[in-house]
């Protein structure tokens, strides 16, 4: 970094950078200066922003943790075994990324109403309730955890799990006990990947579990229900707040995840 | 005693035919071949980490061709040691035995020994990714003999480090290999190792294995 050369190439690196960053911090300064302390605290005493707090955080964490059971074994699957059709399931797996997230709602609420789709419902009711909330965040929360996972399993060497097998374990006791540890990075960030992913997500919540206040209403959609009353000022709040959430979550979970 | 018996393995890019080998008992057999000929395939199919297309495998006269990799009895020491990153010294020795459900003293006890006569006692308690080429490939040694294996398979072990530490690892890999009569098969490309352990001598060219008269 100390020759001329080398010193324009970081420095142009961090412009890059920088002005992104800078164009982002911009673009919520202006939104925060749009709303008053006021008024974010006006917010943060509706019961039905309460709730919508409480159950963003409570799906998100949920979404998460059920994204991981997927993302870990498919993960696994993608990066170290070769079979036919793999490409096809890996464009499958991708589906959610690709698809308008109004779109993969739809297909929820269509699925559901098929009989095998009833079937299920019958047992656990989804369509309009908290079980739905989670279940549209998961599709595209879990989409996005694997690929994270795919990435962790494709740079972990396989050679020490190999070892563990001669050494007497079956190839799941080596992959938990060797391979998983080796891991636990790349399954906080798969983690938070989902959990970031379900905090801002809105459209297949809309269609498949409705906007009902104090029943499935989270965080983005108050600021749609806030935007379609024309309550900007708590719109913009709920809006702050989420952005605070986020943070605070990526960077504990960030943290979490240098110490592991 | 390691055998081949007319192996062959086929990949989309690579295939092995007929391939015959046969490693006395409590000899130390050096396998050599030049980048890329299927030595390390051939360890893999040994350990069974691979499937042969045919042929058989065998170690101390026991046909293992179908047998999982743990139940057969071979020790496997990879190129870069492949130590457990997540585990300590001790418990990367110990990993065999916990798998035999040994508790935790007992353990520790039964490596003290192991960790001495490979002069590792030191770094028990140190992490894999705190410790020098020659010592992660001690600590693989160790955890290999640790689960005391009827054959040992050394896939260039002494490939990645500087001379002085390949020279003193070449002298503890022969004081095991007279201590414990163990049958041994070690891949190499280097003429030095093999003429300092060789006492049967194979080579690889070609995609084919024969024996060669030991180096003087």
């Amino acid at each position: 970094m100390n020759s001329p050369g080398v010193s324009k190439f970081w420095l142009l690196l961090a412009l890059t950078t920088g002005a992104y960053a800078l164009f982002l911090l911009a673009m919520l300064a202006a939104t925060a200066t749009y709303s008053s302390p006021h008024d974010l605290l006006k917010a943060l005493q509706s019961r039905e922003i309460q709730h919508s707090i409480q159950l963003s955080l409570l799906t998100c964490s949920i979404t998460a943790a059920l994204s991981l059971l997927i993302a870990v074994p498919a993960g696994f699957l993608l990066a170290r075994s070769h079979f036919p059709g793999k490409l096809w399931l890996e464009a499958v797996l991708d589906i959610p990324i690709v698809l308008p997230p109004m779109v993969i709602g739809l297909c929820l609420l269509i699925l559901f109403q098929t009989a095998a789709g009833r079937l299920i419902e019958r047992a656990i009711p989804l369509t309009y309730t908290i079980s739905g909330v989670v279940l549209a965040q998961l599709v595209i929360g879990a989409a996005y955890a694997i690929r994270t996972m795919r990435g962790t399993f494709d740079h972990i060497s396989e050679r020490p799990e190999n070892v563990a097998m001669t050494l007497g374990a079956s190839r799941a006791r080596a992959v938990w006990l060797v391979t998983l540890p080796s891991a636990r990075r790349g399954i906080f960030a798969a983690a938070s990947v989902a959990w970031a992913r379900s905090l801002g997500e809105f459209g297949p919540i809309l269609v498949f579990a409705g906007a009902t206040r104090m029943k499935t209403e989270v965080l983005p959609t108050t600021v749609w229900l806030e935007l379609s009353v024309g309550n900007l000022e708590a719109a913009v709040a709920v809006s702050l707040l989420m952005v605070a959430f986020a943070m605070l979550v990526l960077v504990a979970v960030r943290k979490a995840g240098e110490r592991v | 005693m390691i055998r081949f018996e007319d192996i062959s393995w086929r990949s989309a890019t690579f295939q092995l035919e007929g391939v015959n080998l046969d490693v006395p008992q409590g000899c130390y057999g050096v396998l050599m071949g030049p980048t890329g000929c299927g030595k390390t395939t051939l360890a893999e199919i040994l350990c069974g980490l691979r499937s042969p297309s045919a042929g058989r495998v065998f170690c101390a006269n026991t046909e293992i061709t179908h047998l999982p990799p743990g139940r057969r009895g071979i020790g496997y020491v990879p190129q870069d040691g492949a130590l457990f990153p997540t585990m300590s010294v001790q418990e990367n020795l110990a990993f065999a035995l916990r798998l035999q459900g040994l508790p935790q003293a007992e353990r520790a006890k039964a490596v003290a020994p192991l960790a001495e006569q490979l002069g590792i006692s030191h770094l028990l308690q140190r992490m894999p990714e705190h410790l020098s080429g020659g010592e992660r490939q001690r600590v693989a040694l160790g955890r290999a003999l640790a689960s005391r294996p009827a054959a040992l398979v050394l896939d260039e072990p002494l490939s990645a480090l500087d001379e002085p530490t390949r020279d003193a690892l070449i002298l503890i890999l022969r004081d095991i290999q007279r201590n414990l009569r163990l049958t041994m098969l070690h891949i190499t490309h280097h003429k030095h190792e093999a003429a300092s352990l060789a006492q049967r001598l194979f080579r690889f060219e070609n995609g084919l294995l024969t024996e060669s008269p030991l180096p003087q």
